[in-house]
């Protein structure tokens, strides 16, 4: 479990990152919070010809509400966000769910855009931006875009992100008044990647629903709510996910645990409506 | 402060645990020019080797040696065991038998090197199919996957003791079932280090390893060696990161180190990491066990039949098959039962060696003796616990000879019980599940009643042989413990033994025991834990492993302790004009009782002896070192009718629980968790404790989250901690511990071992709780939220109809979870034709298949490829060989395949119906394909994800370049209605 060996970069500014990254395309890994990068190395699963560490940016580090979101810089701490939210209603959803994200320890250098970036299906940050129709500011040498978190995602691992690219931000949409959100997960362990995640957001007589750890990516579905064809819904919706068996949970367990999780997250983000 | 024996003193090991400057084998200096060496692994389960080609990783920079099997042969011989064949060699030779198995080593200057070349050893097999499942591999005609043994069941023994065809053919009521204990690991925090250093001048192995014993094991490994066995020097390190039963299957990589030194000349290094460790280290074995019990109306079992098969993977390693006999003279546990019919059989599978697991062999017969208690009381009607009542050995007939054999040596297993109800609060439970079971929820209660065997007869193990073959191999039995006190010119004490501790407390407790016995604090007794065969005392049966230390290391220690202070007492008797028999250790002061002013410093008398051995008593020898070696005579060798005393102590552990399964999730919760031990007299009540929390935790690990999952083609699921589960502290709610002290006659300490008991006992209490919470006739370990709700569930809400919807296939519960496989549809804005044409060019494939590097025709219908596959930021250069086979044009085509790279290996089929809609074509696809190697150990969680995402790559860049062929018009980019149909579907990007 050592490493191929790989040049090792700390650039001093976001100007040489994109630069380096320009250079080196895909032969270029970013390294934030290294909680998936270093594992990934370790295991000779990724073979990066340089690490760029941008750990230490301090630009990377903001976390500010711009323009109706919350813009979390991609060297934000998932610690550093929980603990900006403690007493912030900025993300109701994020303050759920952050507990969430691995362990105590892993949190501490994990970082939210690092999570973004790696794309696990089962992981609850991508869940939340996708539930809040969130998108991710990338920067390259040849300039900015914004996608969403629908257009980002493309499958386990894998995002839209050119190889010359990188996460600037994501951001968050900001809670708007009324809206009520809940967040469930069943993992087999604390901490461990999860079965199902699932995160609810009521509007007035408006839901959506995000599920994670069942199809390749997160899922989102919306819908008008009523009591009489919520079962029928949320069935529909287990089904449409296509989930698979693993060593942990079998599909049907998967879809067992939306159709019934999925109806007290729905109560529960229907109850806290403000 | 407390410190008397039975007295929890601080631990003296803590201080350089806490302070971080306890050295484990790892930081240990080691000498300047140590090499490096990494283990290349087998990624196939079963397979003939057909080339093993090692010039390429040995060219690389810093290689020093590449050594395979072949020239492990030529200077080793095979590792010996009690099952005399198969014989095998530290490296695979010729075939590989499970995922792990070592076939080659790399040494290089630097372990980055080292793994750099390791990928570079090339590998050509031909696949065999594996053997699995240990009831399909014993049956008469299984292929073996040894063909010189002729059989996979490779030892088949039947015992009888009393008359059980008789009593179990005029039973009223003949109870039967069938259970599984299935695979688990010990999972220390440290993994294997072994630093390996051949002297060429005098022919010695010089070794320092984390190996724990038995001792027994030098003898193999010397063998192998081809040296006397004192030409093999193993040393152990001062502390251990933990074993529970791992450290003893270190001893093959011991062999596998020690001559990559001798071929390479210089010191060899190798510390395991945590993949190899997972994959290879060896598990406990599984086992699949029948039962049938005559049983009374009220519950009382009369004869006892145990079938059992315990399945030890692709190769005997010493001293297996211990787990299925370490139990057999007390096969019958708790209970009174007189007749007893035993039939064991060993299987070997294409699965990893089993080894030594906390519990060893324990586990796998409570858990079919708790559960068959269980189903009595079920099938009669009556309380499970009246059931364990109405069985147990009666109080007062102890010693208790048990019908296999084994002497129980105290206990009052009534008077354990019925205080573990009292203060564990039974009836609270009770309560409780009335009252949730009328508000409809579920709750269950188990029990578990298990004897605990504590030091192993040497002999246990040629129980195996037959009276005959026993009488012709010579007596085996006892078990020599060995420590040695030693008292210096200043009176300070020092201590070693032979217990090679792996982070128990041994030095605290020797500490203890020798300090009380020479009137010194015991933070003043130095006791030195790291072991060295070349000059410390030792015996066969030395090391860590049975629980052997409260019992035996224990007792040798006192008996060193207690003769060396006899001798200072007489030295003392000349100076104080006292008999020594009169003469009072305390405090540093050696005194006449009655009499404390007439006394000596212990020191001074020390002194004597050392400064002026001339004037010593006579007949006294000049020397304050004593090494004392012990072995009990109850531990007498089986006798002609196989009866056999297979440990020295038999602690008893009843256990109950409270659990309660949610409904919505199959989530378990234990509620209360209550567990009575009787350990005889316990040394230390604090490092007690520490015992019973730590095997209690284990077990709740075997119960409800471990899962040494193989997939049906032999590749093993659980390759890191993401998958293998360990419970951790949020997972785990303290049990409640009581005691009960029935100090046993046959050690000089009254104390029993006790680090095994709820390793035997919770998974059962637990299995049995849920059992009743959910009326289950057959608990499967783990018990898992999954299959708890498989258990709860009934007929699924059917997935809704979909009119115009492609149609896709419910996907099934896979038997074989390695494995990917899939269907779905794809479509193309082209004609069928065309489709077909382009399916059958090679260039045009190349151009699509992803990360395509090289693509050759090498035959009708049959391609080589080289692609470098990328799933984000996983990337892994594959060599694959393809066939393209049952055309049917232009409808359908099936491609067969394997692929191997640095990630592991692939073989699968993928079959291809080309079905015209529209103006379009629809592509119906279905894969099976088996995975093996890392890339199936540590990513199966996201493998099924991938490969579809591969495909749709696949048919995408397909789709593309067809309809760029076809030219714009026929299908307008973007805008077309596939392309919004795709889109729509989430295929098309």
């Amino acid at each position: 479990m050592k490493p191929p060996a790989f040049d090792y970069c700390r650039p001093d500014d976001l100007e040489e990152v994109l630069e380096l990254l320009a250079r080196h395309g895909e032969e270029a890994s970013l390294l934030a919070g290294g909680q998936s990068l270093v594992a990934m190395l370790n295991l000779r699963l990724t073979r990066p010809r340089v690490l760029i560490d941008i750990s230490r940016l301090e630009p990377l580090r903001r976390l500010e509400r711009r323009g109706g979101a919350l813009e979390v810089g991609a060297g934000v701490t998932q610690a550093a966000l929980a603990e900006s939210l403690r007493d912030s209603e900025d993300s109701p959803l994020l303050k759920l769910a952050l507990p969430w994200v691995g362990h105590y320890q892993t949190r501490s250098r994990g970082t939210i855009c690092g999570s973004l970036a790696h794309a696990d299906p089962s992981a609850e940050l991508p869940l939340c931006l996708a539930a809040l129709g969130g998108s991710l500011r990338l920067g390259s040498a040849r300039g900015e875009r914004e996608l969403s978190a629908e257009d980002f995602q493309l499958g386990p691992l894998t995002t839209a992100r050119a190889p010359d690219e990188m996460i600037l931000a994501a951001r968050f949409p900001l809670p708007r008044p009324g809206q009520g959100v809940a967040f469930r997960e069943i993992a087999r362990r604390h901490g461990d990647f999860a079965i199902v995640a699932l995160a609810a957001i009521a509007e007035g007589e408006e839901i959506r629903l995000a599920v994670a750890g069942v199809a390749d990516r997160p899922a989102v579905r919306g819908w008008h709510h009523e009591e009489a064809t919520l079962e029928e819904a949320l069935n529909a919706f287990a089904w449409d996910l296509e989930g698979y068996d693993d060593m942990h949970a079998s599909a049907r367990y998967r879809r067992d645990l939306v159709r019934r999780l999925g109806r007290s997250v729905i109560e529960e983000a229907r109850a806290c409506r403000s | 402060m407390a410190q008397a024996v039975g007295e929890s003193m601080l631990r003296v090991e803590d201080p350089a645990l806490l302070t971080g400057t306890a050295r484990f084998a790892d930081d240990l200096p080691v000498a300047a020019g140590t090499l490096y060496a990494v283990v290349v692994r087998s990624s196939e389960a079963h397979a003939e080797i057909l080339t093993l080609d090692t010039a390429e990783a040995l060219a690389m920079p810093g290689v020093e040696a590449v050594i395979t099997g072949e020239e492990v042969a030529r200077i080793s011989d095979p590792l010996l065991a009690a099952v005399k064949r198969p014989e095998g060699y530290c490296l695979a030779i010729g075939r590989l038998r499970y995922v792990g198995e070592p076939l080659a080593i790399v040494v290089a200057r630097s372990r980055y090197e080292a793994e750099d070349a390791a990928e570079l050893v090339r590998l050509e097999t031909r696949p065999l199919p594996p053997l699995l499942d240990p009831v399909a591999a014993a049956e008469e005609g299984a292929a073996a996957i040894h063909p010189e043994v002729g059989s996979n069941v490779v030892h088949d023994r039947r015992f009888r003791y009393g008359d059980p065809e008789a009593v179990l053919g005029a039973a009223d009521r003949v109870i039967e079932m069938t259970v599984d204990y299935p695979r688990v690991l010990p999972c220390p925090i440290e993994g294997y280090v072994v630093v390996a250093d051949y002297r060429a001048g005098d022919g010695i192995y010089d070794v320092l390893a984390n190996f724990q014993g038995p001792y027994g094991l030098h003898t193999v490994m010397a063998r192998a060696l081809r040296v006397p066995g004192n030409r093999l020097r193993l040393r152990t390190p001062p502390c251990s990161g933990g074993s529970f039963g791992a450290k003893l299957a270190i001893f093959t990589n011991i062999v596998m180190m020690c001559l990559a030194s001798r071929v390479t000349g210089k010191p060899v290094k190798w510390v395991e990491d945590r993949l190899e460790h997972l994959v290879a280290s060896g598990s406990g074995p599984n086992r699949v066990t029948r039962l049938r019990a005559a049983v009374t109306g009220e519950g009382v079992v009369e004869a006892l039949e145990l079938d059992q098969l315990e399945d030890y993977g692709a190769w005997m390693r010493a001293p297996m098959p211990g787990p299925l006999y370490r139990m057999h003279g007390a096969s019958s546990g708790a209970y009174r039962l007189r007749h007893l019919a035993i039939r064991n059989r060993v299987v070997l599978t294409n699965k990893v060696p089993a080894s030594l697991v906390r519990g060893f062999g324990g586990p796998q017969l409570y858990f079919a003796l708790e559960r068959l208690m269980q189903r009595i009381a079920v099938e009669l009607a009556l309380d499970p616990l009246e059931v364990v009542r109405r069985n147990l050995i009666p109080a007062g007939s102890f010693p208790y000879r048990a019908p296999a054999g084994a002497l129980y040596d105290s206990g009052d297993y009534q008077a354990a019980v019925e205080r573990a109800v009292e203060e564990g609060g039974l009836a609270e439970l009770r309560r409780r599940r009335v009252e949730a079971r009328a508000a409809g929820r579920l709750y269950g209660i188990g029990f578990a009643a298990v004897v605990e065997p504590g030091m192993s007869n040497m002999g246990y193990l040629s129980t195996l042989l037959s009276p005959e073959q026993r009488a012709r191999s010579g007596p085996k039995d006892g078990a020599i413990a060995s420590a040695t006190v030693e008292i210096d010119a200043t009176g300070s004490v020092s201590v070693t033994a032979d217990s090679v501790p792996q982070g128990q407390g041994h030095r605290t407790v020797l500490a203890q025991i020798v300090g009380e016995v020479l009137g010194l604090p015991p933070e003043d007794i130095a006791v030195a834990a790291e072991h060295d065969t070349g000059r410390e005392a030792w015996s066969v049966a030395a090391g860590n492993y049975s629980s052997r230390f409260a019992g035996a290391t224990a007792s040798a220690a006192h008996l060193a302790a207690t003769r060396l202070r006899d001798r200072m007492a007489r030295l003392a008797s000349q100076k104080l004009n006292a008999e020594p028999e009169q003469l009072v250790f305390e405090g540093g002061r050696i005194f006449a009782r009655g009499n404390p002013d007439n006394a000596a410093a212990f020191y001074r008398v020390a002194g004597s002896l050392h400064w002026s051995p001339g004037s010593l008593p006579e007949g006294m020898p000049p020397s304050l070192r004593e090494t004392a070696h012990w072995s009990p005579p109850e531990l007498a060798p089986p006798t002609e009718a196989d009866e056999i005393n297979t440990s020295l102590t038999y602690g008893f552990v009843f256990d109950f629980c409270g659990v309660e399964i949610d409904r919505s999730t199959g989530r378990l919760t234990i509620d209360r968790y209550v567990t009575m031990h009787d350990a005889g007299r316990l040394l230390h009540p604090a490092i007690a404790e520490g015992q019973i929390v730590g095997s209690y935790v284990q077990a709740l690990g075997a119960s409800l989250y471990e899962d040494y999952a193989y997939g049906s083609d032999g590749s093993l699921l659980a390759g890191t901690f993401a998958d293998y589960l360990l419970p951790t502290a949020p997972e785990v709610r303290d049990p409640l511990v009581l005691h009960l002290e029935t100090p046993s006659p046959f050690t000089r300490l009254g104390a029993k071992g006790l680090g095994e008991g709820n390793n035997m006992s919770t998974p059962v209490c637990i299995a049995n709780a849920v059992a009743d919470a959910l009326d289950l006739a057959e608990v499967r370990l783990p018990i898992t939220e999954d299959r708890i709700n498989a258990w709860l569930s009934g007929a699924e809400p059917p997935r809704p109809e979909r009119p115009g919807a492609a149609a896709r296939a419910t996907p099934e519960r896979r038997a074989r979870p390695a494995a990917l496989s899939g269907r779905n549809s794809y479509l193309i804005a082209a004609d069928r034709a065309a489709v077909w044409k382009r399916l059958l060019d090679p260039d045009a494939l190349a151009a699509v298949i992803p990360g395509c590097r090289r693509f050759e025709q090498q035959g009708e219908r049959r391609y080589l490829a080289e692609a470098v596959v990328r799933v984000g930021p996983i990337r892994g250069a594959f060599t694959a060989r393809l066939e393209l086979c049952d055309l049917e044009e232009p409808e359908s085509l099936r491609i067969l395949g394997e692929a191997q790279g640095a990630l592991g290996a692939a073989r699968g089929e993928g079959r291809l119906l080309l079905v015209e809609e529209g103006a379009g074509t629809r592509i119906d696809y279905q894969y099976d394909i088996d995975l093996s190697g890392k890339i199936s150990s540590v990513g199966s969680r996201l493998l099924e994800g991938a490969s579809g995402l591969l495909i749709r790559q696949f048919l995408a860049g397909f789709a593309r370049q067809l309809e760029t062929a076809e030219g714009p018009g026929a299908a307008p980019a973007g805008r077309s209605p596939w392309r919004r149909l795709l889109a729509r579907l989430g295929l098309g990007r």
